[in-house]
């Protein structure tokens, strides 16, 4: 195994009595004292505070970026404009997912990518194997820190720290070099939890004085901490895919339902566009849908999903879901069975439980 | 002690704390062992009149997170199981001694009993296992 990294916040978490955990590597708090499900309940009616410097950045820049990013990424970044962001699965050629990232625009000429974690690495060396012409790749990821704040109250406790007219940044459009609280941010209208919020990136010598801004600026709202238990379950009611479930090398992203992000007729030629084109025409045996349980048993992953006595998939993701109330679950089924919205069961230990085909995402804030 | 330990129960490496009752073990979960899993949403029971063997998985408590075996603390028979728990699973959180007690089983062989820690033992274990995270 590799070294074992620690984040710019990792003594914060530690101070707040954070359970730390190993993920991909890294040292990050899994849950705070009150738990995971006030994490949850907290982030969906207040704010809460998240620590994802683990995740990845490079940059591109160059006169062939825009090209090269149209022919790495499955998504058409022609109608991007400078300060908005895009999201996008990157692809083999045979249609299976390197990762799924978000592309930040700073201009025709310099873009901004986020990637996963545990991919960062792999990531890397596949954006160098495709570079052509003149393109600049700089992975930033040990250089870079990030919180994600999240929730309805977010805007209100970040607009104390900053001049920069929060309201006038859109969902998936950012800025960079704002001041908050002093420190040189990109602030990203983004998240991974369903909710409004923002993704703060930051060089690591600031990030100590950002994290105690926020934090500070956040006690007359009741901010609190959370960590990556909540953030998986958020994303699972949101129905936020996360690479090594619902995408993998061997899973394209039509079967994960991510169609909308993928221009299958973009005019230039992009990896895996020849096998997602024939994949869409030909069908699959396993497509993305969500389940909901009709009696009590929790579907985790990688637990068959029956029909009768048919074996007709299983299960990417799953967890007792704080916000509905309800056992929730994603999972990869045959589509000409699971289409019909039928009743199906989960293989929990040797016994089988109801659930039923149910519409995604499972939770949806109101506007 | 940060985790209550109840004086008078005896308790297992596993963390499930067992009252004598007459010829009857009630079984449980300890508080140390609900603070761990955290928030419990699911609970699968015994069947009444099976039988289960000392050590071996009885129950299955789940958290949000996580899954984790309830392991017979004695063998014998299943007399009777909480079944209020398949409906508030967090009972066990709110209540590990009392109301959340998940199974009681017709003790065979005293002498398993008496080989369980009691209270000052139990909370130095815990403390040991705390040290080791």
């Amino acid at each position: 195994m590799g070294e074992v990294k620690k984040t710019p916040f990792y003594d914060k978490h530690v101070a707040l009595n954070g359970k730390i955990i190993d993920y991909n590597g890294w040292q990050l708090p899994v849950q705070f004292p009150q738990g995971l499900v006030e994490e949850v309940h907290d982030t969906r009616n207040r704010a809460t505070i998240f620590d994802v410097s683990h995740m990845g950045e490079v940059s591109v820049e160059g006169k062939d970026a825009e090209a090269y990013l149209q022919k790495i990424l499955t998504n058409d970044i022609s109608k991007l404009k400078d300060n908005a962001i895009i999201y996008s699965p990157v692809c083999y050629s045979d249609g299976g997912v390197v990762d799924d990232i978000l592309v930040y625009r700073h201009n025709i000429e310099s873009f901004f990518l986020v990637v996963n974690a545990a991919n960062t690495d792999k990531d890397y060396e596949w954006f160098q194997e495709n570079s052509f012409g003149d393109v600049r790749l700089q992975n930033l990821s040990s250089e870079y820190a990030q919180i994600a704040l999240q929730g309805p109250n977010s805007e209100e406790i970040l607009q104390e720290l900053t001049d920069v007219d929060l309201g006038e940044i859109k969902f998936y459009n950012f800025r960079a070099d704002v001041s908050v609280a002093g420190v040189n941010s990109i602030v990203s209208r983004t998240g991974y939890t369903g909710e409004d919020g923002f993704e703060i990136y930051c060089k690591n010598d600031g990030a100590s004085a950002l994290w105690d801004a926020v934090w500070e600026a956040g006690e007359k709202k009741e901010l609190r901490p959370a960590g990556l238990g909540a953030r998986d379950v958020l994303r699972l009611e949101a129905s936020l895919p996360l690479y090594g479930h619902e995408l993998s090398k061997d899973l394209t992203p039509l079967q994960a339902g991510l169609n909308r992000f993928v221009a299958l007729d973009k005019t230039v030629a992009f990896n895996g566009q020849e096998a997602l084109k024939k994949q869409k025409q030909e069908g699959f045996n396993r497509k993305l849908f969500g389940l909901e349980m009709l009696e009590r048993g929790v579907p985790r992953e990688d637990y068959p999903v029956k029909s009768g006595e048919e074996e007709i998939g299983w299960i990417s993701s799953g967890s007792f879901s704080p916000t509905l109330g309800k056992f929730i679950a994603m999972a990869f089924l045959d589509p000409e069975v699971a289409g019909q919205g039928e009743k199906v069961s989960v293989l929990i230990r040797k016994r089988i439980y109801r659930a039923k085909i149910t519409k995604m995402p499972f939770y949806r804030r109101d506007n | 002690m940060k985790y209550n330990v109840i004086d008078g129960l005896k308790y297992t490496q596993q963390h499930e704390w067992v009252r004598q009752e007459g010829g009857t073990a009630v079984v449980g979960l300890s508080d140390y062992a609900q603070d761990k899993l955290g928030e419990i949403v699911f609970v699968e029971l015994p069947d009444v009149g099976s039988e289960v063997e000392a050590g071996k998985s009885a129950a299955v408590i789940e958290s949000v997170k996580a899954v984790a075996d309830l392991y017979a603390p004695v063998d014998g028979k299943v007399t009777e199981v909480n079944e209020a728990l398949l409906d508030q699973p967090e009972v066990i959180n709110q209540d590990p001694y009392g109301e959340g007690w998940v199974f009681k089983v017709e003790i065979k062989d005293e002498s398993q009993l008496e080989a369980l820690m009691d209270k000052p033992a139990y909370e130095e274990f815990i403390i040991k296992e705390e040290e080791e995270e």
